[in-house]
């Protein structure tokens, strides 16, 4: 089989077209955003937010919502009840969330073995990218892309407030704001996120490009084209494996995302040793 | 190089801080009825002992936190207008930057900028030119391209003071200047903050170094949850007044009699440090007699 057919032959398939374009769209969200995640020491909030949204799930169920907005509101509110409960005892934020983000997660499995949904846990957990709809497609697309664009529109403004709130403040920013605003943003790509790879794989892709990035670039500007690249790669390489070696497709990108990891953490200490500086 | 754009502008009004109280939502109350006004044209040394209520001061004069009583004006105008039209300037102590961070040492200048860019900060020819002006002045320009982290720590110093300048702001707050800087670069930032108080511009600094205050600064401000004392340095910086601000957290070594002269002159040598340079006096009486090194160019 040429390296053509390999790429092409897939994409003959209706389920691998539709999802192929959820990959890409989830891996562009994820990785505009891990590159903030990443350097703010937000990694955790993802896994929280993630976790949290399980309960929003089932309850939207019961009252016959839309699911991505049980899921989105129930995200919120674990990241807003995170910063009140750091604010109001002496738990560190990190132990905050590690309680609430299982928390959640628990409410939402009794919730959902208790009641009768139409939903595989299974999908939920990791995803069903190969059994997409179009019209699923298209609710990631409305999410993914308007998420992104305002991240990378407020780019300046969101990492001066990470990197210099003082100043920010200095200069008349809303500090506060701009950190509610990256977390609205961060439970809009993780619902988004939801259908294609699942709550427990997206934390993947929220940190993973982050990270890659940070490794090959000490410039802020080359760090989202970084993320956004390795990320778009991991969602092409992983969805081709699986269709050639009938794998999960999330995890499969997954997979990827931490190899290349490992790969950009060579590849900085090989420039560290030669006295290079990025 | 100059800075055409703030040569020669008079900036008026000034800091005016009148009956500002401040109290943490656990209750403590961290600044007590503090008044004092500073002209513009001038540097003035914030002086206190730690946990005196200095920081909180200067998170007042910055709006991050709310008066529970009095106010304080930047220019005449209420702190957030001030804020909004980017009138003041906040230099960091080194501690609080993340060094690692990927920014070059030209973006943390052109952050500066951003209270004069449109909502995407996409920066214009006038803000380039006011990055590369500010880089030029403070002696960094060869290394605009360097990640932050790769600075000594007198370049560190005066990344912030670059941003300061490119921000073109009247009023500009600096936290413990000299922590961790050789005496030459220490020198040279003096140098820098008596030209930007030639153009006219405020600057309230906060130290622990006593021994540089006579040098470079025209006011002092003694502070303790309060003003204990505001005047000109000569009248203000005084043995007494340090002891009352201090109280006993100062290294005190104070040299007379037998122990300094063959005579008996009656003039001593006393040596006030609360953890940096010492502040050295000599003679019977403070304030005339303040021993100062001579001024590295004429003001």
């Amino acid at each position: 089989m040429s390296l053509v057919a390999l790429l092409i032959d897939p994409l003959a398939h209706g389920f691998m077209q539709r999802g192929l374009v959820a990959a890409l769209l989830v891996a562009l969200v994820c990785a505009t955003l891990s590159c903030f995640l990443v350097l703010r020491g937000w990694s955790l909030m993802g896994d929280a937010i993630s976790h949290a949204v399980l309960p929003g799930i089932v309850v939207a169920h019961l009252l016959a919502l839309p699911l991505t907005l049980g899921a989105f509101a129930a995200g919120l509110f674990t990241a807003w009840l995170t910063g009140r409960m750091a604010a109001a005892s002496r738990i560190r934020p990190d132990a905050v969330m590690a309680i609430l983000f299982s928390g959640m997660f628990a409410l939402g499995l009794v919730l959902f073995l208790r009641v009768e949904t139409d939903q595989h846990l299974l999908h939920i957990l990791f995803g069903n990218m190969l059994g997409l709809e179009w019209n699923d497609v298209t609710e990631i697309a409305l999410i993914a892309v308007p998420t992104t664009l305002i991240v990378l529109a407020k780019r300046r403004d969101l990492l001066l407030a990470g990197f210099d709130p003082a100043h920010a403040r200095a200069i008349g920013l809303p500090v506060g704001r701009l950190d509610s605003l990256l977390l609205i943003l961060l439970a809009l790509a993780i619902v988004a996120a939801m259908k294609a790879v699942g709550v427990l794989l997206v934390v993947a892709m929220l940190i993973a490009p982050g990270a890659i990035a940070g490794l090959l670039s000490q410039r802020f500007d080359r760090m989202l084209p970084i993320a956004m690249g390795a990320a778009m790669f991991s969602s092409l390489a992983g969805t081709l494996l699986s269709f050639h070696a009938d794998a999960a497709t999330g995890p499969a990108i997954v997979v990827f995302q931490s190899m290349l990891v490992a790969l950009a953490i060579v590849i900085r200490r090989r420039k560290a040793r030669s006295g290079a500086t990025a | 190089m100059k800075n055409r754009s703030s040569q020669g502008r008079t900036f008026s009004p000034g800091l005016v801080v009148s009956d500002l109280w401040v109290t943490y939502a656990n209750g403590v109350t961290a600044v007590c009825g503090a008044s004092f006004a500073l002209r513009a044209g001038t540097i003035t040394a914030l002086v206190g002992v730690n946990g005196s209520g200095k920081s909180s001061l200067f998170k007042a004069i910055m709006g991050f936190l709310a008066p529970a009583r009095g106010e304080v004006t930047l220019s005449g105008k209420p702190v957030r207008e001030a804020l909004k039209s980017g009138l003041v300037a906040y230099v960091p102590q080194a501690e609080e930057v993340d060094w690692t961070f990927p920014v070059l040492v030209e973006d943390v200048v052109m952050m500066g900028r951003y209270g004069r860019m449109n909502f995407m900060r996409i920066p214009r020819a006038a803000d380039r030119a006011a990055v590369s002006a500010a880089l030029e002045r403070v002696g960094l320009a060869e290394l605009r391209k360097r990640q932050i982290g790769e600075l000594s720590g007198g370049q560190r110093k005066r990344v912030f003071l670059a941003r300061a300048l490119a921000q073109e702001s009247e009023i500009i707050l600096l936290d413990e200047p000299f922590t961790g800087v050789d005496v030459k670069t220490e020198n040279a930032i003096i140098m820098l903050l008596r030209a930007m108080r030639d153009e006219g511009r405020l600057m309230l600094v906060s130290t622990h170094n006593l021994g540089s205050v006579p040098d470079f600064c025209d006011e002092v401000v003694l502070f303790n949850q309060t003003v204990l004392a505001q005047g000109p340095t000569a009248t203000t910086f005084t043995e007494a007044n340090l002891a009352e601000a201090f109280g006993g957290s100062l290294r005190h070594i104070r040299l007379g009699g037998g122990a300094l002269h063959d005579d008996d002159d009656d003039r001593r040598v006393t040596v006030l440090t609360d953890d940096e340079r010492p502040l050295v006096l000599y003679g019977p009486r403070d304030a005339e007699t303040l021993v100062k090194r001579p001024p590295e160019e004429p003001r």
